[in-house]
């Protein structure tokens, strides 16, 4: 795995992530690259429901989430958590990348998607550029992930 | 069998297990399905809905299944559990790539989540439906995808080619 700068808030605080997907195997996977950019896990759904409470309980700074899932899709998730809460960073990451998905996850207020399989690399970029926008937090780079931070 | 149909299902399971597992990938042997297809060991099946439909099951033989979970996990073995869970999410990888590019073809799907599969036999071809298994050799072994569909509806391009009925 190549290394990366860790993307730090402007509070130099990590980042904190929701990671939304019904398969554990893709979200620990996903858990793993965000680690290895320098941020925090404030939390898991395998729904679309259980992300709502999650992102109430847990008021992370990026939620990423999945589109195909039991009980509550991603994209209708998306649209009742920007509802409540405009502000929220929504990045979609799945593996059905057509037109239609992506310009609909968008038109509900996701940020950004990612086409599965995900490269660490693309994650990072998009993640970086979604964070950059974010008034309270720092979307440059500060340090090297497992860097010791002062 | 429409090759138009199938080629994005070859393109997405040879793409997605060759960035995935990042090694060299083959299409091995594609036979069509007149008899009952028969479970190698750890499947999942994805259902999909839409102007074509059909099922598609993902299966590997344990030890295969096992190798390919260690490899994504980043550990030197997986158990069961493990391995299903790996078999399913690459089945899932695989046919979101693939409903994509048939998407840009102009077909409409849905496409719903992957279950395991237990029933030993799979997908057999009939009069309105067509089967084929299509064969993946890595480097941990091959991986089998049995793929069953039928046409339900014109693709988006020719309905909107097609003179409006008076």
């Amino acid at each position: 795995m190549p290394q990366f700068a860790a993307l730090l808030r402007k509070d130099s605080q990590p980042v904190r992530y929701l990671v939304v997907d019904d398969s554990v195997f893709a979200r620990k996977n996903i858990i793993k690259m965000v680690q290895l950019f320098g941020g925090e896990v404030a939390g898991e759904a395998g729904d679309g429901l259980t992300a709502i409470a999650e992102f109430n309980r847990t008021k992370p700074d990026i939620v990423l989430m999945d589109i195909t899932m039991p009980q509550m899709e991603g994209i209708e998730a998306v649209e009742r958590i920007v509802r409540q809460h405009p502000e929220a960073r929504i990045v979609m990451v799945s593996s059905v990348g057509y037109q239609e998905n992506i310009l609909a996850a968008l038109q509900k207020g996701a940020k950004h998607f990612v086409q599965k399989p995900v490269k660490p690399e693309v994650l990072y970029e998009i993640l970086r550029y979604v964070l950059s926008d974010d008034p309270s937090a720092a979307g440059a780079p500060v340090a090297l992930a497992g860097e010791h931070r002062s | 069998m429409r090759m138009d149909l199938i080629q994005p299902f070859i393109n997405a399971a040879d793409a997605v297990f060759a960035e995935s597992l990042q090694g060299p990938t083959k299409i091995g042997d594609l036979s069509m399905e007149e008899g009952a297809y028969r479970r190698k060991g750890i499947a999942a099946l994805i259902a999909i809905k839409g102007d074509i439909e059909g099922r598609v099951i993902l299966d590997l033989a344990p030890e295969v299944a096992s190798k390919v979970a260690a490899i994504l996990t980043g550990t030197e073995s997986a158990d069961e559990q493990i391995a299903r869970e790996t078999v399913c999410e690459l089945a899932n990888m695989v046919i979101g790539n693939s409903v994509t590019l048939l998407n840009d073809q102009g077909y409409t799907f849905k496409v719903f989540p992957p279950e395991i599969h237990t029933s030993d036999e799979g997908l057999r071809g009939s009069a309105d439906t067509e089967a084929m298994v299509l064969a993946i050799e890595t480097t941990c072994g091959n991986i089998f995808l049995n793929i069953a569909m039928h046409h339900l509806a014109r693709r988006r391009r020719e309905r909107d080619l097609a003179p409006a009925v008076r």
